[in-house]
């Protein structure tokens, strides 16, 4: 039941969002199609429904997103900086990154943030091991790669899939 | 006035961004860089050109919302779809130093 709660929920979301219109004959029409849709896909859209509705895991999903964008801009600058250098410096290489996330929610969002980070591209997720291109290979060392790479993304994942 | 500026400056930037990824793909060397460069520069400049033009139509500005969403969603998921793939046809990477690569192993493994 929570699950289906949290797609309607999303789903009318959704459709206030791209209506951009409060009319009743919007919001009704908006409403029914959202039912529709989350009693058709509600088992395979979400695996824990309003379980992320706490208000915990809310204020680490905001810091999620602060620290995103954060590093977000900076992936740009340094991917400007590679470029611009005439000397073009890089060191690429595919290496193994260990992480101790269970859920497959939290390691699909673990994979795309390290893809849009600064200088690491997710190659291929198998079961607790990621295998990450990075483009300037600093060294092989598994501690050193899990700070460098994913330390801060992992530790606020952790608090909002415990 | 400030929006209209504030709009303005974030299709800039955003422009600015992706014509450094596009000029990242042309001097990368191999599939994965020019992924790289691609990657993070036009996500950032989609997002950025996108919003810029929803505060300058305040009206569209949720739509434009949603439509970042699904780019900041859905763009890392397309390039590492397309890095997998160029793994499994036998693209190797470019390296400057030979052994680099802990994937190559893992995907013989798999195919056997």
């Amino acid at each position: 039941m929570s699950r289906f709660i949290f797609s309607f929920g999303i789903f009318f979301l959704i459709w206030l969002g791209f209506t951009s219109s409060f009319h009743y004959q919007e919001v009704i029409v908006g409403a029914f199609l959202s039912l529709i849709l989350a009693f058709l896909s509600y088992k395979s859209f979400t695996e824990r429904g309003l379980f992320y509705l706490n208000p915990k895991r809310l204020f680490y999903i905001i810091k999620y997103l602060a620290v995103f964008t954060i590093a977000l801009v900076k992936a740009n600058f340094d991917v400007a900086r590679r470029v611009i250098n005439p000397k073009l410096p890089i060191n690429p290489g595919i290496v193994t990154y260990h992480t101790s996330l269970k859920s497959d929610t939290a390691k699909m969002f673990l994979a795309n943030s390290i893809t849009l980070t600064p200088g690491t591209l997710t190659v291929d997720v198998i079961d607790d091991k990621l295998y990450i291109h990075w483009i300037d290979v600093i060294s092989e060392d598994p501690e050193t790669i899990y700070n460098e790479i994913g330390k801060d993304f992992e530790e606020i994942l952790k608090e909002i899939f415990r | 006035m400030i929006l209209n500026i504030l709009g303005n400056v974030l299709i800039t930037i955003g422009v600015i961004f992706l014509f450094l990824g596009a000029l990242g793909i042309f001097r990368m060397p191999d599939v994965y860089s020019r992924m790289q460069a691609g990657t993070k520069a036009t996500t950032l400049g989609a997002l950025s050109t996108v919003i810029g033009v929803g505060i300058l139509q305040p009206e569209w500005f949720w739509k434009t919302l949603l439509i970042a969403i699904f780019i900041a969603i859905s763009n890392p998921i397309s390039s590492h779809a397309l890095a997998r793939g160029s793994h499994k046809i036998g693209i190797k990477p470019f390296m400057k130093k030979e052994g680099l690569d802990s994937y190559e192993n893992v995907s013989i493994e798999e195919e056997k």
